[in-house]
């Protein structure tokens, strides 16, 4: 088990509550559930990382219960009660210095510290669909919801949020525009936040500046857009939608760049790689898609049998295969073009780590030249 | 691989047999009924005569010369081929018998339902998560006999005569299916009303052009939503060859070829239209076929008539369906999440993968 999930590089929620990794170097699925008692009211509702070094998985079901799971060991390290189903589905989950962040459909969102039992509530207003965190100011907030404009909230001062955006102006025929915030995230090195919402917009608002309004306003498709990230490279965004469609827009005009093919059902999670040019989607169609965002084909696809709602990348890189990955083996992943020096090095390192390299090698080699060196079969 | 039927029929194991001749199924179904059932290897009749000539026809009736001698040199061509041809069949089964043993297996002919790309999504039955899934879905209700059907069938506004006929008889069809006319009501507002009378389907017929052309099938208390296109209907009084009218008895339901995940659900969808156990003394069989994509409806009624022979009439109306969406939850086409979505271009790709 342990071995097994030091392997994922992908972690996916789906709503029979099985917790499932997938390897994309490997081609395989786990399914890490706890014993056979599967049932509806463990559906995974969201996940998100314990700490920052990507070791723990927090899980979040429907039945109001937050569980951790070790990626090292391979199995649930704890339970956390965390409100009951009747508060509503989780919309959001977040860790800042050993407290956890957690907020519900109801708008109920609380900070849970570690080792006392009362928390900081914030409510957030009536149906919230999101909340996320800012990954550079841990302490701030979002949430944004249907008929519930997007709210910056900051921990340390939970009666008022410190920025409430304002509906844009009605509309030519002056009926008020109608509005539901569906995902959102902070777009790094700057105070500014992107909206997606359901009815097919994008908005971008910047705090900073002295308009509650968005600053900028783009449209996309005829179906709510569930789910929205921002890849590595500034200035784009990611969306998906309730029919399947994904779609790359450009953040200086608010125009659509282009849209990754293939999925059939809605989107229920989208996540970009941090460093990589990789989007990762799941849906209503059982499948888990990485899609390359440069060239806008598809990498991998999986079958993950059940309805997967939430997905989640790890920041390793993807086509590395295990654990343990020694020094040795880094170097001549890095070396890259000149192949006979690794081929050199590779004679040099024991058995146990040649392996390893061999597969290394492998990847490198299929990815960079397509030479016919595949002689060299691997038990894997 | 058969999957799901939905009753116990081992008692009738040579029904199948004596159907399947009949269903070959056009995916193009652009004919009608006539060539699902008159298509009959022509070999035995004369090859000759391919023209549709009055029988007392002779070629040296022509007066002119010239189309006289056309004439006859193509009908020694069509003759030679088919002498060639039943030369040659003569000849490999010659050489098969003198192999006997040895021969080469006969082989088979390549058509696309043998050549479908393997799709990943086929369900194995012993697949846990899949049963688990399949186990506490919006049908599970049914399947574990806590609600009995109840179907409202309905027209889009203003239906015209055939759709209308079309709608009686599936009432016909589907015990205890009550058809209501549809006065412009919005569906987001009829599906509440049809939840508090204990409705467990809503079926809207959808018509354009005088014709019934769609589907919306919407499981009720909470459940998927399909939309389908409907094609090539066929009422009572168009078939041919076909029996009296169907009783009140439930009817069998057999449901042929849902392999994959979503033909899962099909099935599924399908077999909750009926109640659950069928009354074998009516002998009604209503048939769900899925081939290439498209499903096939017929509703049957048969008799044995000896431990081998089964005679069967079509009854009912007949009419193919093409699933073209998949949504969670009741109906709601704007704000509703799809699970599946048929996407024509990125289908056109392969002719040989399907999704059900």
């Amino acid at each position: 088990m342990a071995d097994k999930s030091q392997l994922c590089s992908v972690w996916v929620g789906s709503e029979t509550g099985i917790l499932k990794g997938v390897s994309l170097s490997k081609k395989q699925a786990f399914n890490f559930c706890e014993m056979s008692c599967l049932s509806r009211d463990q559906e995974v509702c969201v996940l998100g990382w314990g700490d920052p070094q990507e070791t723990e998985v927090l899980v979040g079901s429907v039945n109001g219960t937050v569980k951790t799971f070790s990626t090292e060991k391979g199995i649930f390290t704890e339970t956390r009660q965390c409100g009951e189903s009747t508060h509503g589905r989780f919309t959001g989950l977040a860790v800042t210095d050993r407290a956890l962040i957690t907020c519900v459909e109801t708008g109920l969102l609380r900070v849970w510290k570690e080792g006392s039992t009362d928390t900081v509530e914030i409510n957030a207003g009536k149906n919230v669909c999101r909340m996320r965190q800012n990954p550079s100011q841990r302490n701030q907030v979002a949430t944004g919801g249907k008929e519930n404009g997007l709210k910056v909230w900051d921990l340390e001062r939970p009666e008022t949020p410190i920025f409430t955006s304002k509906n844009v102006r009605n509309d030519w025929l002056d009926l008020r525009v109608p509005e539901w915030v569906r995902d959102m995230a902070f777009i790094p090195d700057s105070d500014k936040i992107i909206t997606c919402t359901g009815h097919h917009q994008v908005r971008v608002y910047d705090p900073a500046s002295p308009q509650r309004r968005p600053v900028l306003e783009a449209q996309f498709g005829e179906y709510p857009l569930t789910a929205l990230s921002l890849p590595a490279s500034q200035d784009s965004v990611v969306v998906g939608n309730t029919h399947g469609q994904l779609a790359i827009l450009d953040l200086r005009k608010g125009l659509v760049r282009g849209c990754l093919k293939g999925l059939a059902g809605g989107v229920r999670g989208l996540q970009c790689h941090p460093s990589l040019p990789l989007v990762a989607s799941c849906g209503l169609d059982r499948f888990l898609r990485v899609h390359s965002l440069e060239d806008r084909t598809l990498q991998h696809k999986v079958y993950l049998k059940s309805r997967l709602n939430c997905v989640l990348l790890s920041s390793r890189d993807l086509e590395l295969s295990s654990t343990g990955v020694t020094g040795d083996v880094e170097e001549v992943k890095e070396e890259g073009g000149e192949l006979d020096e690794v081929w050199d090095t590779m004679e040099m390192i024991k058995e146990k780590a040649k392996k390893r390299a061999t597969e290394e090698e492998e990847a490198v080699v299929e990815e960079a030249e397509k030479k016919t060196k595949k002689k060299i079969k691997v038990v894997k | 691989m058969d999957v799901v039927e939905e009753h116990d029929i081992q008692d009738k194991p040579t029904k199948k047999k004596t159907k399947k001749p009949k269903k070959q199924p056009k995916p193009q179904h652009e004919n009608g009924d006539d060539s699902m059932v008159e298509k009959t290897d022509p070999e035995h009749v004369d090859a000759p005569a391919e023209f549709s000539f009055p029988p007392t026809f002779s070629v040296s009736e022509i007066k002119n010369k010239q189309r006289r001698h056309l004439m006859f040199m193509k009908l020694k061509q069509e003759k030679r081929k088919f002498e060639q041809k039943m030369a040659m069949k003569k000849k490999k089964k010659k050489e098969r018998d003198a192999l006997g043993d040895k021969a080469p297996p006969k082989e088979v002919p390549k058509t696309i339902e043998n050549q479908r790309v393997y799709d990943e999504t086929t369900v194995n039955p012993e697949d846990e998560e899949v049963a688990f899934d399949e186990g506490t879905d919006e049908f599970s209700a049914y399947f574990n006999r806590l609600t009995n059907p109840k179907v409202l069938i309905t027209t889009s506004d203003r239906p015209r005569g055939r759709t209308v006929r079309f709608c009686n008889q599936l009432a016909t069809v589907i015990p205890d299916a009550h058809v209501y006319y549809r006065r412009g009501l919005a569906l987001k507002r009829v599906i509440p009303q049809c939840v508090a009378r204990g409705f467990t389907y809503l079926m809207v017929i959808n018509e354009d052009r005088k014709v019934p052309n769609g589907m919306v099938l919407c499981h009720l208390p909470d459940g998927p939503t399909a939309h389908f296109k409907v094609s090539s209907v066929r009422l009572r009084k168009e078939m041919k060859r076909r029996g009296k009218d169907p009783t009140e008895h439930s009817p069998e339901v057999i449901l042929n070829n849902f392999t994959t995940r979503l033909g899962h659900s099909m099935g599924r969808l399908f077999a909750a239209l009926f109640p659950h156990d069928p009354q074998f003394v009516g002998r009604q069989v209503a048939t769900f076929h899925n081939q290439r994509d498209f499903i096939f409806f017929r509703f049957h009624r048969y008799i044995f008539k000896n431990e081998k022979r089964v005679g069967i009439q079509e009854l009912g109306p007949r009419f193919t369906l093409k699933l073209r969406s998949l949504q969670k939850g009741t109906f709601d086409s704007k704000f509703g999440e799809y699970e599946w979505v048929l996407k024509r271009h990125e289908n056109d790709v392969c002719r040989r993968r399907f999704n059900l």
